[in-house]
């Protein structure tokens, strides 16, 4: 179609096109954020996840122990003024351990993220842009990662890579690209069809510019929104491969590992445990609450 | 409806292929001497080439795999490197326990699940619209294993009320038929031993059943508010009929197409997820026989068990598919 309008020839004068200047003058984006401020519980999670980013970047300059510290005299001390959340089979302080942890687990969240994030944007640019046996190919690939339950795939691929910290990350990343893969996708192609495009491809402009001026920028939300929810399922996911021995390695202070190294000692020191597991949820909470307010703000569809 | 099942039966046929491809490149994928590698430094060399040759390893790529699919379609799954015994043989008790703490869990998912949904829709912004949503939002934010050694801590060890661990009383264990241990009690007629499965089953299926729960719940809620507000449902109210018919069967009837695919999706996810639950409750499903192959490098066991839940798993998706135009019979394909 956009070869029967040469780029010499002067353009329709598009009035149904144009939107109403009024309407337009808050952007988006901004509507978004207000919105998005007015939601407790997604502050509430933006809060938590502020508070365990901090925690994990100045971490050791609050410790008053080192994670891997040994301490023969303190084993399975409970909570005390010396040590917060008590101590584990080792004599190891469980708060340092824990505030080293989170290290660990947003450090494994957000590059299990990203790199699913790259590169399923990637592939679902190029299957939904290119369209054809392209399309065909990435999508019945993204078909067949999502034909296995999710850990599972992570399990395998780490059975196959050896346990390590590093190839579970790699398992996650894996097993979360066809989910960005198909969202952006759908989003590429549904965008393909709007009229704006049109006008782009009628005016001339190249591929490669309406991918990055119109249809990325479009598609942003929801990958947004997307890669929020991730960030928690990539730190649960970590922590599940670390618990089943196949991701972080001892003396590691993971946080699913701590959980799996102290489980025989529940009954009589169920601090050991307790703090932990109390960890884990507390971050994944705060990723959940945070997209879910995302996810309202920036999808029209859900607003009332 | 025919032409359509037809035609999903059809796009089966790529992923099916595709998914064997998967599990077959297991073993070529590992760094080194695949045969090497499964008996450990210390084999001999004569051990490597006889095991080499056990599993085929020396014909050419092409061959190698369409015997691996000529014996997948006659029902062969290999042979476990560890015990030596067939797979399919072995597999299936596992997969019975699993099935049978999977189909507890997701009852209990779905029956919580949809009920608290439905009712959190209908009293939307009250006290218990608010309560059931945070706990379902902490529930999708609960890492399965430590709910499970939280269950295991309190309700099996501090109060006494479960059993911590295992299927059955093992001083006393029943013959096995299905390898349903409901099933299997009953008909041995042991009344007492069905009691002994089911304080069995009830935390290692509420572990496992808590994260799907809250995901059905929440799906539930969002489904019924968006049908509360059409249009039908203020007819059959200004009808005069009472509430609860009007929420149960006008409304959650029409809300009920993304809650089913949510129970179809999550009972595939738990198949494989059990593992996890499996590991913490010694429960000797197929999550753990997986697992423990891992940890032995039992590499035929791997590939078999994680194809089998992946096939398993497909199906599912394929019945959840075909159920919606049995259920809504304005789907039309």
């Amino acid at each position: 179609m956009e070869r029967e309008i040469s780029p010499g020839k002067p353009m329709l004068p598009n009035a149904p096109f144009q939107k109403d200047p009024v309407e337009d003058s808050v952007s988006p984006w901004r509507e978004a954020f207000w919105q998005l401020r007015k939601n407790k519980l997604a502050i509430f999670g933006a809060l938590i996840i502020i508070f365990f980013v901090l925690v994990a970047i100045i971490a050791p300059f609050f410790t008053p122990y080192e994670y891997d510290q040994l301490n023969a005299g303190e084993r399975l001390s409970a909570p005390s003024a010396d040590n917060w959340f008590g101590t584990d089979d080792l004599g190891r302080d469980i708060y340092t351990r824990i505030v080293y942890g989170a290290r660990i687990s947003l450090m494994v969240g957000f590059f299990a993220v990203t790199g699913a994030l790259v590169m399923g944007t990637l592939l679902g640019i190029i299957a939904g842009f290119f369209g054809k046996w392209v399309d065909m190919i990435i999508s019945r690939i993204f078909d067949i990662l999502l034909a296995f339950p999710s850990i599972l795939l992570a399990i395998a691929i780490v059975a196959i890579l050896g346990p390590s910290l590093q190839n579970a990350l790699l398992a996650i990343a894996i097993i979360n690209i066809p989910i960005f893969g198909r969202l952006v996708r759908s989003k590429v192609l549904s965008i393909r069809q709007e009229e704006y495009i049109l006008a782009a491809k009628a005016q001339g402009m190249k591929n490669g510019r309406i991918l990055f001026h119109h249809i990325l920028p479009n598609s942003t939300a929801p990958i947004i929104v997307q890669a929020t929810l991730s960030f928690g399922t990539a730190i649960l996911e970590a922590a599940a491969l670390g618990f089943l021995g196949l991701g972080a390695q001892a003396p590691m202070p993971e946080w699913g590992k701590m959980l799996s190294d102290s489980r025989q000692y529940i009954q009589s020191a169920p601090w050991t445990v307790l703090f932990p597991g109390l960890s884990i949820m507390l971050v994944v909470l705060g990723f959940n609450m945070l997209g879910d307010g995302l996810r309202d703000a920036l999808d029209p569809k859900m607003k009332n | 409806m025919l032409a359509y099942t037809i035609r999903r039966l059809l796009m089966l046929i790529p992923v099916l292929l595709g998914m064997s491809i998967v599990t077959f490149a297991i073993i070529y994928l590992i760094p080194g001497n695949p045969a090497r590698i499964i008996l450990g430094d210390h084999a001999t060399e004569q051990a490597v080439a006889n095991l080499e040759e056990q599993l085929g390893l020396n014909d050419p790529l092409h061959i190698q795999y369409l015997n691996y699919i000529a014996n997948l379609l006659q029902g062969d799954l290999g042979t476990s490197i560890r015990t030596n015994a067939p797979i399919a043989s072995e597999l299936w008790p596992h997969l019975a326990a699993t099935f049978e703490l999977t189909i507890f869990a997701i009852a209990f998912a779905t029956f919580v699940g949809v009920n608290a949904g439905i009712i959190s829709a209908w009293k939307q912004n009250s006290w218990f619209d608010y309560l059931s949503m945070i706990i379902a939002l902490i529930g999708v934010s609960m890492p399965v294993f430590w709910l499970g050694l939280m269950q295991q801590w309190i309700f099996a060890q501090e109060l006494g009320w479960f059993p911590s661990f295992g299927r059955d009383n093992p001083r006393d264990p029943v013959q096995m038929i299905t390898g349903f241990h409901l099933i299997d009690t009953l008909l041995n007629g042991r009344v007492d031993q069905f009691w002994t499965a089911l304080k069995h089953l009830v935390m290692p299926g509420i572990a496992l059943g808590t994260i799907p729960m809250a995901i059905i719940a929440r799906m539930t809620r969002s489904s019924m508010l968006e049908v509360l507000r059409s249009d039908f449902i203020r007819t059959v109210e200004a009808k005069g009929t009472r509430t609860f018919f009007v929420i149960y069967r006008h409304a959650f009837k029409n809300a009920v197409i993304p809650v089913l695919t949510v129970v179809g999706l999550q009972t595939g996810t738990l198949l494989g997820g059990a593992i996890l639950t499996e590991t913490i409750f010694s429960w000797p499903g197929i999550g753990r026989y997986i697992f423990e192959a891992i940890g032995t490098r039992d590499y035929p066991v791997i590939q078999s068990g994680i194809l089998v839940i992946a096939f398993i798993f497909v199906i599912i998706n394929l019945i959840v598919d075909l159920l919606y135009s049995y259920i809504d019979p304005r789907i039309k394909y």
